[in-house]
């Protein structure tokens, strides 16, 4: 089928002629998650009913409404199954409509399914990339006109993405669909994405945004009130892309990321948001939950059970949100709240309460039931007394009498609970055992879930009865699900214990909510400490009010230099380091830190004046000979930093500096230990007098030292000049 | 209005070496042949601001200064000139001058602010939203590299983009986000929980921080108390007051005695109250707000506070003199494009020629120019787009453009000045050619010479 599509649909590639190319659409009916297990198990998410309908059919009909005339039905998991329904369905005698599927076993993530794609060439424009699971009623052609507009300016602007304002609760980080809080920089005025988070990692409260995301916009625009529709409008590019990039697997974390990040290519993606209607993608329980309720309070119209769309009956909507089938059988003493769906040739007993729920067809509920938001799929049997709460129930299932179902619980297909038996809450129970090597990561997932699917795509196939029959016989644990129950409870894989409560379908418990407020104050409180500047104050350089220049960053780096080459010579002095190795040291970190000479002159001289300081010294006498001595000592690696006057100047103004700051003590000294210098050839005269000459216009408070070595100074002057007089010497000397 | 006014004027800013010495502080630079200073006292006393701390940096300054408000604005302003020890940074200032500061809010202005915009609308916002902090924030001034940007223009205008980074919400009336100085370079860390209370924010390159706050004194005070480490105001305390403000550590003088004392009645009172508000669609209720009761309007009542911004209309004019380019740029729009800032008139012309000033034959000067007092110019001479100062005396041949010359310069026959500025006594001999030139104060410079982009001042004796 698909290799005819191919010779069919081959359209001149024209540029001009694109335009009128029919719009296209690649539907994948895989989620690549694990999110619906075990029900996935047995059934392709896309099959599974929505307010009693496969959910792809709410896609397919939107597809079809939106003007899209070409749809590729990606099938993965349990594919036969798709393919099966969907040629025994209305989609495919469609005129105008083609819906063609194309089949892969050893896909195992929507990059892998866009790649193949891509292989069978049959994509030709611009096409609606969108999963098997989105419920929309929204009009593609605004976005769709935008997006060809961009394109035809700027050819990178590859895909266009549509978004919904929905504010995220700011208590537990998640939508009111149930997936995590998104954040998103957009460009005002363009409309571009400039940055995306969707796995928000919440033990990080800080944002980080790139810097050169300013450069080139003026604003952006940091959205944490929009959700992520799953509808993109691609070009044709997009997979390409994909094949180029052959390790992009989800569309989100790694293509729009992986485009975000890449400068090189430029290419762009863009949003669209949509205002009034209405677009949401089934991600997860709870997601499930919040659709369906949309759906019966008629957010998505035309797509509600009263109205005729493809694969629904007829329901008749009754007041307070109630839809009913017509061949019902209700007692007279039943009560069925607002807001319910109850499904063709469903029986309802006396004396039984049902609100907020959708009951399927061919149910039969006993009397004195009570369900409460809970999801009843086809053929159901709830015997008497049974108390269900936020449930989902799947096809077959048996719920024996008194039996109770405590919020979040998942039954599989054909499970049986036992007699008066209490199913915990979150227990997910299904006729297959738990594969053991699931894993809770989801990056994993994706290889997990080809082999688990793969394998029980081929059970699922052989027919059921005789399949449950053997499971039968297999033999149950009875402690399972009571007496008479059949079923495994699946284990809540470890480390998500906690989290299942964020995707189930029951409402977030009063005291979790509690807990995450806790949490999120507790966050709030952390970011703070972790934010306030690090003794900012004392670091930054504000002297003159309000000055905008700000040099902290070359201070601290200066220190930390200074830190490593006092640490350097240190360590050369108590394990007796040769000077040569000392200097490529130095060397080393000079390159590092991107000092210049002068830089590590001033540094190893302060280390070595520290070092003089710091030894143990009993009267000044002493530390001036200490000093002296050590100086002789390390001359040679001092002298190797001072090829120029400017280094030797340096060193003047660091020893000043340290005689006024950090090492009082020396001040005294301050003359002999510059004359000494000068007598070890450390410091050339010329230097000295230019210091002085540097200083002239200082501050008197600066000049301290000047005035100290007024007459050493004095004495180099005359002796430049006269270099003779040699007697004088001894004279300044005293 | 209970406002009590700071005016920081600065001492001797590094960044205007030349152009500043201890003779001429920054405050009393003169742009459009008066001191920088002037600008901000006139703005202050147009929106009926009379009451004035002057804060000068060193004792020299603080007294030059006084002696110049003193002479100028003695019937006009009440003024209290105070000085400060240099190097105490904008927030040990106002730590120093603390028990001057008695009003409910303290509006700070920095004294090198030139613009038409009133302090009186900061105030007004700032007293709206009974906010701790309200900072005004005005687009970057587009004409200050177009022209003068000889040198590298691309460069400058990539600088201009770096002043600020805010974070505003989508009203445009809260502070959100604020990085300054060093951490502009670095990558932007935005706090989640401020992003996810306000849902969206808007993150803007192109607003320039004028530095005129209002602050809720007792606000203030307590942050400069407590934060000893504290030494700008622009990089530490608004910093920080726009980063806690989802969780306050300071004081609120003015919630109400009954709410701290758990009185359910009040402020499930309140809850219905806020509940009615944003139902009938009120625009008053920020997020803060809705932030403090929580989610579900459960009793939880968080201390936030607000941190405003008042982003004047892009038509209004607003520069801060930080560097030697602001300057030449204030200088050139205040006799060009915002020539009602000068409080002079023009001519017809459209420059001010001082009556007293003397031109010789020949000699054209161009509209948006400005001679002073007493100044003399000999023939053939043409100045375009430069001010010239008070008893300046210029020989032939001369040709000036785009420039300032400040007060008794002597230039003489057939030189050549282009985008420079010139201090005042400075003496330019025959024939010397400057191009972006900063001269100080006092120097000579030898005939014929020619200078380009350099910095020359007259060595200290």
């Amino acid at each position: 089928m698909v290799a005819q599509r191919k010779g069919a649909s081959r359209v001149s590639e024209d540029p001009e002629e694109l335009a009128r190319v029919s719009l296209q659409a690649v539907l994948l009916a895989d989620s690549f998650t694990t999110k619906f297990h075990p029900i996935t198990l047995e059934r392709p998410k896309v099959l599974l009913p929505l307010v009693n309908v496969p959910m792809i059919n709410y896609t397919l009909s939107w597809l079809e409404s939106a003007g899209v005339e070409e749809v590729f039905v990606f099938c993965c998991a349990n594919s036969k199954q798709v393919i099966d329904y969907l040629e025994n369905s209305e989609w495919v005698s469609l005129p105008d409509f083609a819906v063609t599927t194309i089949e892969s076993h050893n896909s195992v993530s929507a990059g892998d399914a866009l790649r193949l794609i891509y292989e069978r060439n049959v994509i030709h424009g611009d096409f609606v990339l969108i999963t098997g699971d989105t419920i929309s009623n929204m009009s593609l052609r605004r976005a769709l006109q935008e997006h060809k507009e961009r394109k035809k300016k700027d050819s990178n602007a590859v895909m266009t993405m549509v978004v919904k304002r929905s504010k995220p609760s700011p208590i537990t980080h998640q939508s009111r669909l149930g997936t995590d809080e998104l954040f998103m920089a957009i460009d005002p005025n363009t409309k571009q994405l400039v940055y995306y988070e969707d796995k928000a990692d919440n033990s990080k409260g800080i944002i980080h945004l790139d810097k050169s995301l300013l450069m080139d916009n003026p604003s952006m625009s940091l959205r944490n009130d929009m959700q992520d529709c799953y509808i993109d409008i691609c070009s044709p590019e997009v997979l390409s892309l994909f094949t180029d990039n052959f390790d992009y697997q989800h569309l989100r974390r790694h293509f729009v990321k992986g485009l975000l990040l890449d400068d090189i290519m430029g290419y762009k993606i863009y949003t669209h948001e949509i205002c009034s209607s209405y677009a949401a993608r089934i991600d997860n329980y709870r997601s499930y939950d919040t659709v369906s309720k949309d759906i019966i309070q008629r957010w998505t119209y035309p797509l509600v059970p009263d109205v005729k769309f493809f694969g629904n009956s007829a329901y008749k909507l009754e007041r307070q949100g109630m839809y009913r089938a017509s061949e019902i059988l209700q007692a007279r003493s039943a009560q069925v709240g607002p807001f319910t769906v109850i499904g063709d040739n469903s029986k309802i007993g006396g004396n039984t309460k049902i609100t907020n729920s959708i009951i399927g067809q061919g149910c039969s509920i006993g009397s004195n039931v009570t369900i409460e938001g809970s999801y009843i799929w086809d053929n159901v049997t709830i015997e008497d007394g049974c108390k269900l709460s936020h449930a989902i129930v799947c096809d077959g299932v048996i719920i024996k009498s008194g039996a109770e179902l405590e919020p979040g619980v998942i039954l599989s297909f054909k499970v049986i609970v036992g007699d008066q038996f209490v199913v915990p809450s979150y227990s997910k129970v299904s006729l297959f055992q738990q594969p053991t090597n699931q894993d809770s990561d989801e990056e994993l997932e994706y290889a997990d879930n080809s082999s688990g699917i793969v394998e029980f795509a081929g059970t699922t196939d052989k027919s059921s009865s005789e399949q449950s029959k053997s499971l039968e016989m297999q033999g149950w644990p009875a402690s399972e699900l009571g007496n008479g129950g059949i079923g495994y409870v699946w284990s809540i894989c470890e480390g998500s214990v906690e989290e299942e409560w964020r995707h189930s379908v029951a409402p977030i418990p009063s005291n979790k909510f509690e807990k995450a407020l806790q949490a999120a104050d507790d966050e709030l409180e952390l970011t703070q400490d972790s934010n306030v500047l690090p003794t900012s104050g004392e670091l930054k350089s504000d002297s003159n009010f309000s000055d905008g220049d700000d040099n902290e960053d070359s201070r601290d780096d200066s220190i930390h230099f200074e830190k490593e080459v006092e640490a350097t010579f240190l360590r050369a002095v108590h394990e007796n380091i040769k000077v040569d190795n000392v200097i490529l040291e130095v060397n080393s970190l000079r390159l590092s830190y991107n000092k210049v000479a002068a830089d590590c002159a001033g540094a190893i001289f302060y280390s070595l004046m520290k070092f003089a300081y710091d030894s143990p010294h009993g009267s000044s006498s002493e530390l001036l000979q200490n000093t002296t001595n050590i100086i002789t000592k390390w001359k040679k690696l001092l002298k190797y930093y001072l090829a120029d006057m400017d280094e030797e100047i340096e060193v003047i103004l660091k020893f000043e500096e340290m005689c006024l700051e950090s090492a009082k003590e020396f001040t005294p000294h301050f003359t002999k230990i510059l004359c000494h210098l000068y007598d070890q050839e450390i410091i050339q005269e010329d230097a000295i007098l230019r210091w002085d000459d540097e200083k002239k216009e200082a501050d008197d408070s600066d000049k301290l030292f000047v005035k100290q070595a007024e007459k050493f100074i004095e004495w180099l002057r005359v002796a430049s000049e006269e270099e003779e007089e040699e007697e004088e010497e001894e004279e300044e000397e005293e | 209005m209970d406002f009590q006014v700071v005016v920081l004027a600065g001492g001797t800013s590094k960044n205007l070496v030349p152009l500043v010495s201890k003779e001429l502080p920054k405050a009393l630079l003169p742009v459009a042949n008066r001191p920088v200073l002037s600008y901000v006292l006139e703005l202050l006393e147009l929106s009926n601001l009379k009451d004035l701390i002057v804060v000068a940096e060193g004792k020299d300054v603080a007294l030059r200064i006084g002696s110049w408000i003193s002479g100028a604005y003695d019937d006009r302003l009440r003024v209290e000139v105070t000085s400060v020890p240099e190097d105490v940074g904008t927030a040990g200032a106002l730590r120093a001058i603390a028990r001057h500061l008695t009003a409910n809010d303290i509006l700070v202005v920095s004294g090198d602010l030139v613009s038409d915009v009133s302090p009186g609308a900061v105030a007004a916002a700032h007293r709206r939203h009974d906010a701790v902090v309200t900072a005004m924030l005005c687009s970057v001034p587009v004409s200050g590299s177009s022209e003068s940007g000889s040198t590298g223009g691309k460069d400058k205008t990539k600088k201009a983009v770096v002043h600020n980074v805010v974070g505003l919400d989508p009203t445009k009336q809260f502070l959100l986000y604020i990085a300054t100085g060093a951490e502009i370079e670095k990558d932007y860390k935005i706090q989640k929980s401020i992003l996810r209370a306000v849902g969206q924010m808007d993150i803007r390159t192109d607003l320039m921080d004028a530095y005129m706050y209002a602050f809720r004194r007792s606000a203030l005070q307590e942050v400069l108390d407590q934060k000893d480490t504290f030494r700008s105001l622009r990089q530490d305390v608004l910093p920080y007051l726009v980063r806690s403000q989802l969780r306050s550590e300071v004081v609120l003088n003015r919630t109400p005695q009954a709410e701290e004392n758990g009185n359910e009645k009040v402020s499930s009172h309140k809850i219905q109250a806020l509940i009615s508000q944003i139902l009938s669609n009120s625009s008053t209720t920020s997020f803060h707000d809705l932030y403090a009761y929580g989610a579900n309007g459960s009793i939880l009542v968080r201390k936030t506070h607000k941190c405003c911004v008042y982003i004047p209309p892009s038509s209004k004019y607003c520069a801060r003199l930080f560097s030697i380019q602001a300057y030449s740029d204030i200088n050139r729009d205040v006799i060009g494009e915002a020539s009602h800032l000068s409080g002079y008139s023009f001519s017809a012309q459209n420059n001010i020629i001082h009556p007293s000033a003397q031109l010789g034959s020949k000699t054209t000067v161009g509209p948006h120019c400005m001679l002073g007092e007493g100044s003399q110019m000999g023939d053939k001479c043409s100045v375009k787009r430069s001010v010239i100062g008070q008893h300046c005396r210029i020989g032939s041949n001369v040709k000036i453009a785009n420039s300032v010359v400040m007060d008794h310069v002597t230039i003489g026959d057939g030189c050549s000045i282009q985008g420079s500025v010139i201090c005042s006594n400075v003496q330019l001999q025959e024939r010397a050619v400057l191009r972006d030139c900063q001269i100080g104060a006092g120097f000579v410079v030898t005939a014929a010479c020619e200078y380009k982009g350099e910095a020359l001042a007259r060595k200290e004796k």
